[in-house]
């Protein structure tokens, strides 16, 4: 039986953004992508569940940058039997939980999974989450913010953390579709020369979809957060920023 | 679609979350500008002693088992169906782990627009601007709110719950649970809480926090030496709990705890809203992050834009020398 990882290449966001000239999204140009650090951790949840099960994992992943092959080669790489790059007229763009949702489905139909996995949240999902919206219009039930999960007797025993080490575990029938935080444990390293042997032995498979409508909000703008942050910012080496920091605590009865 | 703005009310044993408060009191303020009326949704398995503590305009109230812990189906499913049935004009849910498993999904099957991540919701030039904090809290979106229903999570600890002048008891209305609850698919909800910690961080005066800057789990070490020069202890940001590194009682944040301590030293945290969200209160920040446009900054007292190992040992040296 086939388990289901959608996985999303982001804006790295340790890295500068620049707004783009029309206001409305990321100059692409400046952008550097990487996975999506949530659907790395449900790649990996997969793989171990797949690997307690027998299931086989199928990576699958919308192409808005051009660039998705090697995220897609890394999942095989690690253990992801099949890999489908979803591909059309939105290269660039930035596609709308919404609309990535309706190209996913019938991707996902066609597969027939009796689970589909990613990650909780990107860092640009504007309108919303994309597991509990695959959810909704799969019909499926589901979970998201999963920290563990099980597949036992037609259900899904996943495990959600709320806040402060709280947990709810919910059972739930089969298929289902999982929103994961994090995997049990950290996502598993490949070298990249495994990568490149899979690139040479391996093919992505694709898949060639119709456009759907924009459905994003009525995005008016992007902008910088405004500097209404009161920092003072400390200057000079670091034995002067030292003192500084030493002298400030003093000043303030904390040492 | 009538003029109303509907709260989800978030609860956990028995008690509102913070946030429940927060959301009602931004949609009391909305309703101010524009005479709307406030209503709560208020869902579980016996909620009627929470209703009176709501402040809305009205209390509409469903009752069942299923609807206990407030498990991602059922609650989905009892919200879209009163939504349906009498669509608001907004509807306010909190982007929390129980609100981020319904906002999405209803939005979807009722067709509406959704804007997640909201922190403001403000009228500009007689227009309702969402404004959504996106890109781990770099970038702010500001969305047009259009004349239809629409769906908003908004971020836990962003808007006040003061000032706002005690509510009018409002009506409470009892409706009943939707026949679909008979057919879920969810099978069971067990919610456990963790074991007792060995420090309980939510106490502590003083606090060195560390986040993913520190590279590797031999360098924690440095760290650990810098807290207790400082008699402070050592928390972190959520990857270095993932990692195994330190344990979940020591996470800040959204998933983990709420801090308020005397000092919040920040070594290599970027300030994602969800870390931002456990310590932002606390009296004192200082944070130490290489990138001048780490988002903690915004929260910070004082900032060093500087290598974190190096202003350790530079600490390190003077408070042990
Ligand atoms: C549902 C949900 C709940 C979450 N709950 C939490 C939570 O409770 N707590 C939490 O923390 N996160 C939480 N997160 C994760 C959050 O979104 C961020 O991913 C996380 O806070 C980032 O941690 P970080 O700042 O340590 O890492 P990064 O964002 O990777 O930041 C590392 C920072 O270190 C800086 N740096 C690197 N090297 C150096 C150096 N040598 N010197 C100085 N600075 C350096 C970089 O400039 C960067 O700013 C949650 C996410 C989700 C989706």
């Amino acid at each position: 039986m086939t388990i289901v990882v959608v996985m999303e290449q982001v804006p790295d966001v340790v890295e500068e953004l620049v707004i783009a000239p029309s206001g409305t999204d990321l100059d692409r140009d400046a952008v550097s992508y990487v996975i999506n650090e949530y659907d790395d951790h449900a790649l990996e949840e997969a793989l171990l569940l797949a690997e307690a099960t027998g299931d086989e994992v199928v990576a699958v992943g919308i192409d808005t940058t051009g660039e998705l092959d090697q995220a897609l080669y890394t999942a095989l790489a690690k253990g992801a039997r099949r890999a489908i790059k979803v591909t059309g007229d939105f290269e660039g763009a930035w596609l709308s939980t919404r609309a990535a949702a309706q190209l996913l489905v019938p991707v996902i139909k066609e597969l027939d999974p009796r689970l589909v996995l990613t990650g909780v949240q990107a860092p640009d999902d504007l309108d919303g989450q994309l597991a509990p919206t695959l959810s909704a219009l799969l019909g499926w039930p589901h979970a998201s913010v999963v920290i563990s999960s099980e597949i036992a007797d037609g259900v899904v025993r996943a495990r959600k953390e709320l806040w402060a080490g709280i947990t709810m575990t919910l059972e739930l029938e089969l298929p289902a579709v999982l929103g994961v935080q994090a995997a049990r444990q950290a996502p598993r390293y490949v070298p990249i020369s495994r990568v490149r042997q899979v690139m040479r032995e391996a093919s992505i498979e694709t898949r060639e979809v119709e456009p759907v409508g924009d459905l994003a909000p009525s995005l008016m703008r992007l902008r910088f957060p405004a500097e209404t942050s009161q920092a003072e910012m400390l200057t000079g080496n670091a034995s002067e920023i030292a003192d500084r920091l030493i002298e400030l605590l003093r000043a303030r009865g904390l040492l | 679609m009538s003029q109303r703005i509907t709260v989800l009310v978030e609860h956990l044993e028995g008690q509102p979350t913070d946030v429940t408060f927060e959301l009602l009191g931004l949609a009391r303020r909305i309703a101010k500008t524009n005479g709307a009326a406030v209503e709560a949704l208020l869902f579980g398995e016996t909620v009627r002693h929470l209703a009176q503590t709501l402040p809305a305009d009205r209390v509409v109230m469903v009752e069942h088992p299923l609807l206990r812990y407030l498990a991602p189906e059922a609650t989905a499913i009892t919200l879209t169906t009163l939504l349906r049935t009498d669509p608001p004009w907004l509807v306010l849910i909190p982007n929390t782990s129980l609100g981020m498993d319904v906002a999405a999904w209803v939005a979807a099957t009722l067709d509406w627009p959704l804007i997640a991540y909201c922190e403001a919701l403000e009228q500009h030039d007689g227009q309702l601007v969402a404004t959504a904090q996106l890109f781990g809290g770099k970038i702010l979106a500001d969305v047009k709110l259009e004349d239809r229903p629409t769906v908003i999570s908004a971020l836990a600890g962003t808007f006040a719950t003061d000032a706002l002048p005690p509510a009018p008891p409002g009506t409470i209305e009892h409706r009943d649970p939707p026949a679909e609850l008979a057919a879920l698919r969810t099978r069971s909800v067990v919610l456990e809480r963790p074991e007792a910690a060995d420090v309980d961080i939510t106490r502590a005066e003083k606090i060195v926090a560390v986040g993913r800057g520190i590279e590797s789990k031999d360098n924690l070490e440095l760290a650990e030496q810098v807290a207790e020069a400082l008699g402070a202890v050592l928390a972190a940001s959520r990857p270095l709990v993932d990692a195994g590194w330190l344990p979940r009682s020591r996470q800040v944040g959204k998933s983990g705890l709420k801090v308020k301590p005397k000092l919040y030293f920040a070594l290599g945290i970027s300030g994602a809203p969800e870390h931002l969200e456990g310590m932002k209160d606390a009296e004192l920040i200082i944070a130490v992050n290489k990138d001048p446009k780490a988002p903690i900054f915004s929260v910070a007292d004082y900032g060093v834009v500087a290598d974190l190992f190096e202003v350790a040992e530079a600490l390190l040296e003077r408070l042990e020398g």
